[in-house]
């Protein structure tokens, strides 16, 4: 009782007003900006009425949509949920020779854009299509996304746990399913949940395939039928999958935060294969060969193919300058405006701080697609001369993109030491004057990296800049998808070593930045 | 003159209160420390004092400055409040001088920033950056940093907590005399009443968001206003006593009363573990009791014994006692020196119930 009479005597709220905060301010007005168009969308879809969403929703193609993608997305997250943790559970807790190595290349495929690993292997082997080749080229395509969670969890955790547990009379399989499994339960799930997301976003890969999902559905159905509405309808479904298989991995992830992280975390004595390992390696090996080996040689062998094909030639060199000028333009307009949503949760601790920050994640839960619809819709609407202007594009890479550059901006952030501000502002330094002082110098760096990441990603980008590109630009993706559709595989395939050239500093960073340095013995 | 001046405070974290009623005064150019439990709100205290956090109602002045009164505030960087937190909080990508000089204007940096290493011991340090220097050298250089705008103010929130044991009771006893030195203000946080009795001039005991009593460390230690702080300071033996006026009544004998205590009725009072003598012949006042543990710890014995049953109801089932030698018999007599301190309110006759000792 006396805690509510105390705070109803605390400060009103119009008091609050008397000193008006401009990072609030600007962090809210950033995370309006980035989550604008799928409010839109969700309020366009929710004018329609139900009888009109009835016949929309109600065709036999959507049934058929559904129990494609939904089947598809199932196979894949498994198959990518077992290669994934088994590849990880070798690298970070057995005797398999080269570990560092391993994990490396285990991460590399990530370098490579879906698209590119669908043109890798129907370009080699035609047969690869429909269901079983998508399941193929997605799993190798897509593993890392479980592969790297889970080993960085392996790797931060207390090996003490699976220790008692062998101290306790259970054996390596039984600690395996008992302890090592839930305790990588949050990273299992939260890889898996990416993969999922991923599935339902992909269009490049799909189209390749000639696999029919909501994806390429919602596609073929704005760019080919200019069906804007049925678009829209079929978008606001993906994006109920997408928070369905987010409320799903909330589900699964939850109660298994137990991991120490730290300096208590140190290594246990690996756990030895014995006669297993020829066939661990083995295993490794041919994932390996499936998910990299193929596209690399792929590439190869349609570089030396040549570049002979019916249609003009393009300027390599031409679409490398487009792609790289908006990819930057995103990746610092993205890091710019992730800066004071990134101080702000990290100043504050508040609910509300908290809240801003995870709306700005929205994006990531959404397909790429239904993101660059629903810019494209907005812009239909309400910015009319943008439409197929380049700022539309930047625009559409920024929201698209913005979750990767919060990421970074935090990651900086996190570097801080805590308290630098609060003290230089006892020590008489006005908060302008402490943002100048201390604090950007301190994150310059990684804001530096943020910027490479984002320009890095986006430039390979294919969805979403088939969508919004200006009229005739050409960038990497969409000059090599150019090719592809007209079987051009040889003239396709310097873009596509172009874009998996340009994407291995990223994921080379990721993989550091997901795993850390490796643990670096100095006691 | 008074420095500090803090009335009735109010904050809260969210829903949570935090501050409820506090008051304190420090005075100008003394050491004050703040002790409590972690979670008491000390670090709190602390923040809305430097202007980090907003005061729900009270009032907080320096040398007559009104700092927060729950309405309006003076912003942190207005305060002339320096601050050094637990970790020190240098900035890692500035060096040694120009940390100590960041709070500095540019012209008066050079001589200062020398003046200060010099204060602190780092003389030739100037160029190094951070993370080549140890803990205590760190803390040094924060406090350095703190003291270089000479604040009419200085905040230590746990800054010796990160430093390992051995480091940690020299760069105390070196801060303290820094701090004496440049003649400063300054409240020290702290959970450790080791820390708080070797480092301040007062002691201000926090407990549930208010200052349940203030004092010299030695007023504190003998004559703890009640249980809890008894033994937060230290361990304490708390016994049944019935006051005459004169001396406290006990099952241990006749003892005197300290000076300013209550002088009738029913009280507990403590009676701190130095106070207790064992001897292993019998004396006309000394009542008899069993070993029941002797640990040795370096500089003392601590001896946990068990009263004779026989000297009936009001004494605890334990009593803790520090002696120079280990007791050479298991039954030992037990002789009280000094006098005892009644704590807390007079006890009812009824409510009466078994006194123990608590480890502090």
């Amino acid at each position: 009782m006396r805690t509510d009479t105390a705070l109803r005597e605390g400060p009103s709220p119009l008091r609050r007003w008397r000193a008006p905060r401009v990072l609030p301010l600007l962090a809210t007005a950033v995370i309006l900006l980035v989550t604008s168009p799928l409010v839109f969308i969700a309020l366009r879809a929710s004018e329609s009425t139900a009888a009109q969403a009835q016949r929309l929703l109600g065709r036999p193609l959507i049934a058929t949509l559904l129990w494609n993608t939904a089947t598809l997305t199932a196979a894949v997250t498994l198959a990518t949920a077992v290669l994934g943790f088994a590849a990880a559970f070798l690298v970070e807790r057995t005797d398999l020779p080269g570990r560092r190595w391993w994990t490396t290349v285990l991460a590399m495929p990530l370098a490579v854009p879906e698209f590119v690993h669908g043109y890798s292997w129907v370009s080699l082997f035609p047969s690869v299509q429909g269901y079983w080749g998508a399941v193929l080229v997605m799993t190798s395509s897509l593993y890392p996304l479980v592969f790297l969670p889970v080993a960085a969890t392996l790797r931060r955790s207390d090996a003490s746990a699976e220790e008692v547990s062998r101290s306790l009379g259970r054996g390596a399989w039984a600690t395996l399913w008992r302890v090592t499994l839930p305790l990588t339960r949050p990273a299992l799930a939260g890889g898996a949940l990416l993969v999922a997301l991923y599935m339902l976003g992909e269009y490049g890969a799909f189209a390749m395939l000639r696999f029919t999902t909501f994806a390429t559905a919602i596609y073929t159905q704005y760019k080919l039928g200019f069906d804007a509405a049925s678009a829209a309808m079929l978008t606001l479904a993906l994006c109920l999958l997408a928070v369905l298989l987010v409320t799903l991995e909330a589900r699964a992830g939850r109660g298994g935060r137990v991991v120490r992280e730290g300096a208590t975390g140190r290594g246990c004595a690996p756990l030895a294969l014995g006669r297993a390992k020829p066939a661990a390696l083995a295993g490794l090996g041919a994932m390996t060969a499936v998910a990299l080996g193929v596209p690399v040689y792929a590439l190869a062998y349609w570089l030396l193919q040549g570049t002979s094909t019916t249609l003009p030639p393009a300027s390599v060199l031409g679409a490398t300058l487009t792609t790289l000028g908006y990819a930057l333009a995103a990746a610092v307009v993205a890091t710019a405006a992730a800066v004071p949503v990134a101080l702000y949760s990290w100043r504050r601790g508040t609910r509300l701080a908290r809240t801003a920050e995870r709306a700005a994640y929205l994006t990531r839960a959404l397909p790429g697609i239904a993101v660059a619809l629903s810019v494209v819709f907005f812009a239909i609407r309400y910015a009319r001369p943008l439409y197929q202007q380049p700022p539309l594009l930047v625009a559409g890479y920024v929201i698209l993109f913005f979750p990767f550059a919060l990421t970074a901006v935090r990651a900086a952030l996190a570097q801080v030491p805590p308290g630098v501000e609060e003290v230089a502002r006892s020590l008489g330094s006005r908060p302008a004057a402490v943002l100048l002082r201390v604090t950007l110098p301190l994150i310059l760096p990684g804001l530096g990296a943020a910027v490479a990441m984002v320009a890095l990603t986006a430039s390979t980008e294919l969805t979403a800049t088939l969508l919004l590109r200006p009229t005739g630009t050409q960038t990497l993706a969409t000059q090599f998808w150019l090719y592809t559709s007209g079987l051009a595989y040889g003239a396709a395939a310097p873009y596509a070593a172009l874009m998996v050239a340009m994407s291995v500093p990223p994921v080379l960073l990721l993989t550091r930045r997901t795993l850390g340095p490796k643990t670096l013995e100095t006691s | 003159m008074t420095g500090l001046a803090i009335q009735d405070l109010y904050a809260s974290h969210g829903r949570t209160q935090v501050l409820s009623g506090v008051d304190l005064t420090v005075e100008q150019g003394s050491l004050a420390c703040v002790l409590g439990p972690s979670g008491c709100g000390k670090s709190t205290l602390l923040r809305v004092v430097a202007g980090f956090h907003q005061a729900a109602r009270g009032r907080v002045t320096l040398a007559g400055r009104l700092l927060d009164d729950g309405r309006s505030r003076l912003p942190a960087e207005r305060r002339r409040i320096g601050y050094v937190p637990q970790d020190g909080a240098l900035f890692p990508h500035l060096t040694v001088a120009a940390n100590i000089g960041f709070g500095l204007p540019r012209a008066k940096r050079p001589a200062r920033v020398a003046e200060l290493l010099d204060l602190v011991g780092l003389a030739g340090f100037g160029d190094r950056h951070p993370h080549q220097l140890s803990g205590g050298q760190q803390q040094r250089v924060a406090l350095a940093r703190a003291l270089a705008p000479a604040p009419e103010l200085l905040l230590l929130d746990e800054p010796f907590a990160a430093l390992d044991a051995a480091l940690r009771s020299d760069v105390r006893a070196e801060v303290a005399a820094t701090l004496r030195r440049a003649g400063a203000t300054a409240i020290l946080v702290t959970h450790d009443q080791d820390e708080a009795l070797s480092f301040a001039d007062t002691i201000a005991v926090m407990r549930d968001g208010r200052i349940a009593q203030t004092g010299s460390p030695q007023t504190l230690y003998s004559e703890p206003a009640d249980a809890r702080t008894a033994r937060f300071l230290g361990e304490a033996n708390l016994l049944d006593a019935e006051l005459d006026g004169a001396a406290a009544v006990t099952a241990l004998g006749r003892l005197p009363l300290t000076d300013g205590a209550p002088a009738t009725g029913r009280h507990l009072v403590m009676l701190r573990p130095r106070q207790l003598r064992l001897s292993s012949v019998p004396a006309a006042d000394a009542v008899r009791a069993r070993v029941l543990s002797c640990l040795f710890r370096g500089h003392d014995y601590r001896v946990e014994l068990a009263p004779d049953p026989a000297l009936g109801a009001g004494l605890p089932e334990r009593l803790v006692a520090y002696t120079d030698g280990a007791p050479s018999e298991t039954e030992v007599y037990v002789q009280v020196h000094g006098a005892a301190h009644p704590v807390g309110d007079a006890l009812g006759a009824a409510s009466a119930g078994t006194p123990s000792t608590v480890d502090a």
